[in-house]
């Protein structure tokens, strides 16, 4: 019964698979198929295509981004804050195509297919992946949809260096790039993170030089503490003592007793680790923070972000959060100047919040409103340009 | 649409690049957009403000004007304007320096403190005034550096600021004398700064 999903909720979705046979050439030289992609999609498309949105998922993201796949599903989609029904990415006014990226572990090819050359898990040996590999891959993926041109291609964090590099690539298939709490490449102490989380999987015997699959094991613990590092980073430092404090789980301080103590946070974050362990596959969290860690927006345009962003022909929204130090404001603004020094039409706005980079995923009026306001010229905007092709 | 926006609105050349410092809810920028087909951007720091440009279609940035315009390049805009905002900047004579370096132009506009109505509200209360247009106390008040436009032409003169153009209005229409006496009957100066001789 529809009617159990709260109404301001896309409902039941169901994920979809689109099988593609022509090699996808990497920019490691290597080339990737035959490879599928799964993916989900709300709203409608209208006749023209000129409706449609490409939602691009972060680190541990996948195509499951809003509505339920299940009336006994406890959480919607990753992103159901700002996808439904009257929502900033309004399933009432766009198409919104969202899917796992290649490498993902969540029903796209990735780590845990069958490698054909061996008829054994890809694993460790699955091609390494750059930011633009996604890109082109999501190229095919629209052009399989019969979409042209996005009215608008929007991602928060990884998924915001995809939507710059498609803006940049592609600028001919891209109207308006959204970017929220993102980078146009990751800061030393950001790779620094990443590589301390790596070393955690790397680290656990249940490794097996990534062949855990063939080997019949899997490195919980490391990925585990993966997970626990990268969800620190997520949150800010008092967002966190608001929510733990010192608050003991069990056991005491108290003179003469001898008993052992749990923080709350640290059985948060065990419990946190652990889920994600569970649901998550390893080397593609390694392969994740790769892509990460190797993105750099300018890299092949001199170093030079105002010559990179001049070949961009779209609007710009960059969005960011004032405690969120993963990918701290400073790195917007940074795309921000970029942008105005390369004369594009950018708005920005720092969000106050306390939850760090986890911020972009929560509801938050101001963001809500700045979101809004955006995505209703988007729409305006797609369906003038409707109006133009059929006039 | 305010008188001073108006001026502000001929002054400005077709097609345009501006820069709009403290633009609030972006009408001027609206404006220009669509009578002069100028480009730019609008700085500012108001929530509501920001959330206003944006359904406008404009482009506005989160940016306090006192941390300085350091992101821009020098000469990057036609002209960089600041309407109704100055007596509010901790350092105004800074921030003139840096719309002088980023804008080919500035045009500032600001309440004339010499006005007939502050001077015999201070004369006769002595106290500082408060008014409809003014309407804080003075402890309590984001306009913390008001000037008449004597003190801001001192200012100009002292800096090698060229003032390229004045004009001084007044709310209540005592246009002759606001003509003949521009300090004392004016409430609103508005002027077009440049550093170089064109």
């Amino acid at each position: 019964m529809p009617e159990d999903f709260p109404a301001d909720s896309v409902g039941l979705v169901r994920p979809q698979t689109m099988a593609f046979d022509t090699p996808l050439e990497l920019a490691c030289n290597r080339a990737l198929g035959p490879y599928e992609l799964v993916y989900e999609t709300y709203g409608q498309l209208n006749a023209t295509a000129s409706n449609a949105i490409l939602i691009c998922h972060a680190l541990s993201g996948h195509h499951h981004a809003a509505g339920f796949h299940d009336f006994d599903d406890r959480k919607p989609g990753w992103w159901n804050h700002y996808i439904g029904p009257g929502k900033p990415i309004d399933t009432d006014k766009f198409f919104i195509v969202s899917l796992n990226n290649l490498g993902g572990c969540n029903g796209s090819t990735g780590p845990t297919s069958i490698n054909p050359a061996t008829d054994k898990p890809w694993g460790p040996d699955f091609p390494k992946m750059r930011v633009r590999d996604w890109v082109n891959s999501q190229v095919r993926l629209a052009d399989r949809l019969g979409i042209n041109c996005w009215a608008a291609v929007i991602g928060g964090s990884l998924g915001g260096m995809q939507a710059m590099r498609w803006a940049l690539e592609y600028p001919n298939r891209i109207k308006h790039c959204v970017v929220i709490a993102s980078a146009m490449k990751l800061s030393a102490q950001n790779i620094a993170f990443n590589e301390t989380a790596r070393q955690a999987i790397l680290a656990d015997p249940e490794y097996h030089n990534g062949r855990y699959q063939e080997h019949q094991s899997y490195p919980k613990s490391g990925l585990s503490v993966a997970r626990m590092i990268g969800h620190i980073t997520y949150l800010s430092g008092d967002g966190m003592g608001k929510k733990f404090g010192r608050e003991l789980r069990s056991g005491s301080f108290e003179q003469g007793v001898d008993e052992p103590v749990e923080f709350q946070i640290e059985s948060y974050l065990r419990y946190q680790g652990g889920i994600f362990a569970d649901s998550f596959d390893a080397n593609t969290y390694l392969l994740m923070t790769r892509a990460l860690d190797y993105f750099d927006l300018a890299r092949e345009y001199q170093d030079n972000p105002v010559e990179a962003f001049k070949r961009a022909q779209c609007q710009f929204l960059v969005v960011s959060f004032n405690s969120d130090w993963r990918f701290a404001p400073e790195r917007s603004r940074e795309i921000v100047d970029a942008l105005m020094g390369a004369n594009k039409a950018v708005s920005y706005a720092e969000i106050d919040s306390s939850f760090g980079h986890d911020a972009f995923l929560l509801p938050n009026e101001r963001y809500q409103t700045v979101f809004n306001n955006y995505m209703a010229n988007v729409f305006l905007e797609s369906i003038a340009s409707d109006l133009k092709v059929n006039g | 649409m305010r008188f001073d926006l108006k001026i502000i609105q001929n002054w400005i050349a077709q097609h345009s690049r501006i820069l709009d410092l403290g633009c609030g809810d972006g009408t001027l920028l609206e404006r220009l957009r669509d009578e002069k087909g100028a480009q730019g951007y609008g700085l500012e720091i108001g929530a509501d403000e920001i959330s206003a440009c944006i359904a406008k279609g404009l482009n506005v940035i989160e940016q306090d004007l006192d941390r300085g315009l350091g992101n821009f390049a020098d000469n990057s805009f036609d002209t960089v304007m600041m309407t109704q905002a100055l007596q509010t900047m901790t350092y105004p004579h800074k921030v003139l320096d840096e719309m002088l370096r980023v804008g080919k132009e500035c045009i500032v506009t600001f309440p004339n403190f010499g006005h007939w109505k502050a001077r015999l509200h201070l004369l006769i209360h002595g106290r500082m005034p408060v008014s409809d247009l003014l309407p804080w106390e003075w402890y309590d008040t984001p306009n913390i550096h008001f000037c008449t436009c004597k003190d801001f032409e001192d200012l100009c003169s002292e800096n090698g600021i060229i003032i390229l153009q004045r004009q001084v209005i007044s709310e209540r229409s005592f246009k002759i004398l606001t003509q003949l006496l521009p300090n004392l009957f004016g409430d609103t100066a508005i002027y077009r700064l440049t550093r170089s001789i064109l």
